[in-house]
């Protein structure tokens, strides 16, 4: 019976091996194409593996860096990323707290909004938030956090809320008598209980932000500038002939980033999906 | 104490609630009122009642992109909560390696729609030139499955994630006594797992519906509503109708669509959400 038991797991482990090779299998692609010439990139030799003579090295990535403004690109997502995030970690937990704590008819209100906020597509208030956003000058990388804000407060708030009902009212009242204010009570008591919820929401909200591509596009000044998102349609979109290399070469340097975050950070991003599925 | 905080509300509401309104209480009033107008920019609106309505339902790409849109839905979230079940059912198994298994199949999912799409966009071109078929902006029916693989490959690895914590949280004396009882396997899983997963399977039944349908970076980046609007989803559409035509009447249509899209999203969520919860079994 165990014997028996140890082989089917030895087939399911050989069958899941093959299965995840042929799943890498397109990014595999566009590595392996990424690193060859021009020339050698069609519809028909797309499969081949790069040979010394169709081998190109690193010239596509360099291509790719030094003529498209990548690197200007990679900073802004990344700016843009990490103060959203950060803002939202901190505004919207502070936000939840107070409206789990505070009970009355503005809270609960606040708190369907919110959820409400999570379902409603992009699509709805695209173009009134893009022209809301350039009368009020939020079209540039350095305040699109506000925009990202009020537009993932949704999930933020609901995730912080479900975490802190289930916090005890007990340590705070206690902080509280022992003449901490409100401010103090949040920030040496119930802050750092939050670790794990502000891990899967920074988890989930970076994902979104950072492949954003509608949101910015709209708002951001496209000649100006660019995302990664934007800067590999814009690459893809705006020739007449696409140049193959570098538009795969673009396309590993914006995924390399991301794996090596992944890698180093699997366990938190797991955990974080997993906890951020709570029950809606 | 709830006095004492209450009196705190600039410094924990506020910040939060100012961007909330800008990002998107004024955007979707706004957007709503808009529907009813007709308008090339925010400030230059005229009423004109329900007649963006009227031709948003007489446009016939935007019926087309819902039912299309339907049908994609239902094949993707069928497919990705299958594959997702399966692969987390395999998963929990002691098999070697589950880890750098569950490392591969989380993976696609970091990596943003517009980037997806391009990749699966060469990748497709390459396979459907040398079947000798015409490539995915030619061929509609080639688009549409194209998208369903785009959308599997990406997201099977989070669905995965999710059930594998759901089969883990099932306690093992519940499959034991099944087993001992006389269950098969078959049974255990069918009688015993599946109604604990419930929880799992809403979110994931929520998270696959909501995704579908309001895709947009994969629809664009892969397809671009080719050929002539017929491998349009709701969101492309409507982007398209704003962006994509010239006369004073498309920007009122879209706004319109887009409130029909966002109600049909909106009513969709509930009635699943309600639907699924009364399956769930109290543990």
């Amino acid at each position: 019976m165990k014997q028996k038991a140890l082989r089917s797991n030895r087939i399911w482990s050989i069958v899941m091996t093959i299965v995840c090779v042929i799943y890498m299998y397109p990014i595999f692609m566009v590595l392996m194409n990424s690193l060859k010439v021009e020339s050698a990139i069609s519809t028909s030799t797309a499969f081949d593996l790069p040979n010394a003579e169709t081998f190109a090295g690193l010239a596509n990535y360099e291509n790719a860096i030094g003529s498209q403004g990548f690197l200007l690109s990679l900073f802004y997502t990344a700016f843009i990323t990490i103060t959203s995030v950060l803002a939202i970690l901190i505004f919207c937990s502070m936000f939840a707290w107070y409206i789990t704590r505070v009970n009355n008819r503005f809270t609960k209100i606040l708190y369907l909004l919110c959820a409400f906020s999570m379902v409603v597509p992009f699509q709805m208030v695209m173009f009134t938030l893009s022209s809301l956003a350039d009368t009020l000058h939020l079209n540039t990388p350095w305040v699109l956090w506000i925009i990202y804000l009020g537009f993932g407060a949704g999930l933020a708030v609901f995730m912080f809320c479900g975490f802190m009902r289930s916090v005890p009212i007990d340590m705070e009242e206690a902080s509280m008598i022992d003449g901490c204010s409100p401010i103090q009570t949040y920030f040496y008591i119930v802050f750092p209980l939050l670790r794990p919820t502000m891990i899967s929401v920074a988890v989930l909200e970076a994902m979104w932000i950072w492949n954003d591509y509608l949101l910015p596009t709209l708002i951001l000044d496209v000649d100006k500038y660019k995302t990664i998102s934007m800067l590999i349609q814009f690459f893809r979109g705006s020739y007449g002939r696409v140049e193959m290399g570098p538009m795969m070469a673009c396309i590993m340097l914006a995924i390399i980033p991301i794996i090596i975050v992944y890698l180093v950070g699997q366990k938190h991003i797991i955990k974080g999906v997993v906890s951020g599925a709570v029950k809606g | 104490m709830q006095r004492a905080i209450k009196k705190y509300w600039p410094i924990f509401v506020l910040p939060t609630l100012a961007a909330f309104v800008i990002g998107f209480i004024i955007p979707f009033v706004e957007g709503v009122y808009l529907a009813f107008c007709q308008f090339t920019t925010v400030r230059d609106a005229t009423l004109i009642g329900l007649s963006n309505f009227v031709r948003a339902i007489g446009d016939n790409t935007f019926t087309h992109a819902f039912w299309y849109n339907c049908a994609f839905v239902v094949v993707t979230t069928i497919a990705i909560n299958v594959g997702g079940l399966l692969v987390a059912v395999i998963l929990t198994k002691a098999i070697r390696g589950t880890n750098a298994f569950r490392t591969v199949f989380f993976m696609p999912n970091l990596i943003g729609g517009i980037v997806l799409g391009y990749i699966w966009q060469i990748l497709l071109n390459c396979v459907l030139s040398l079947l000798e078929k015409p490539l995915l902006a030619l061929d509609a029916t080639a688009g549409f499955w194209g998208l369903v693989i785009l959308m599997c490959w990406q997201q099977i690895g989070y669905m995965m994630i999710i059930y594998v914590a759901g089969l883990q949280s099932i306690p093992d004396t519940l499959v034991e006594a099944a087993e001992i009882d006389g269950a098969t396997r078959w049974q255990t899983f069918w009688k015993v797992k599946l109604p604990m997963l419930m929880p799992s399977i809403t979110i994931c039944l929520f998270l696959t519906i909501t995704n579908s349908f309001k895709l947009f970076d994969q629809n664009m980046a892969l397809t671009g509503g080719q050929p002539a609007h017929q491998s349009e989803l709701l969101a492309y559409n409507i982007y398209y109708t704003f962006y994509g035509r010239s006369g004073p009447q498309w920007r009122g249509i879209g706004q319109a669509k887009a409130v029909i899209f966002c109600v049909i999203v909106v009513a969709i969520a509930l009635i699943q959400l309600r639907a699924t919860r009364k399956r769930e079994v109290q543990q």
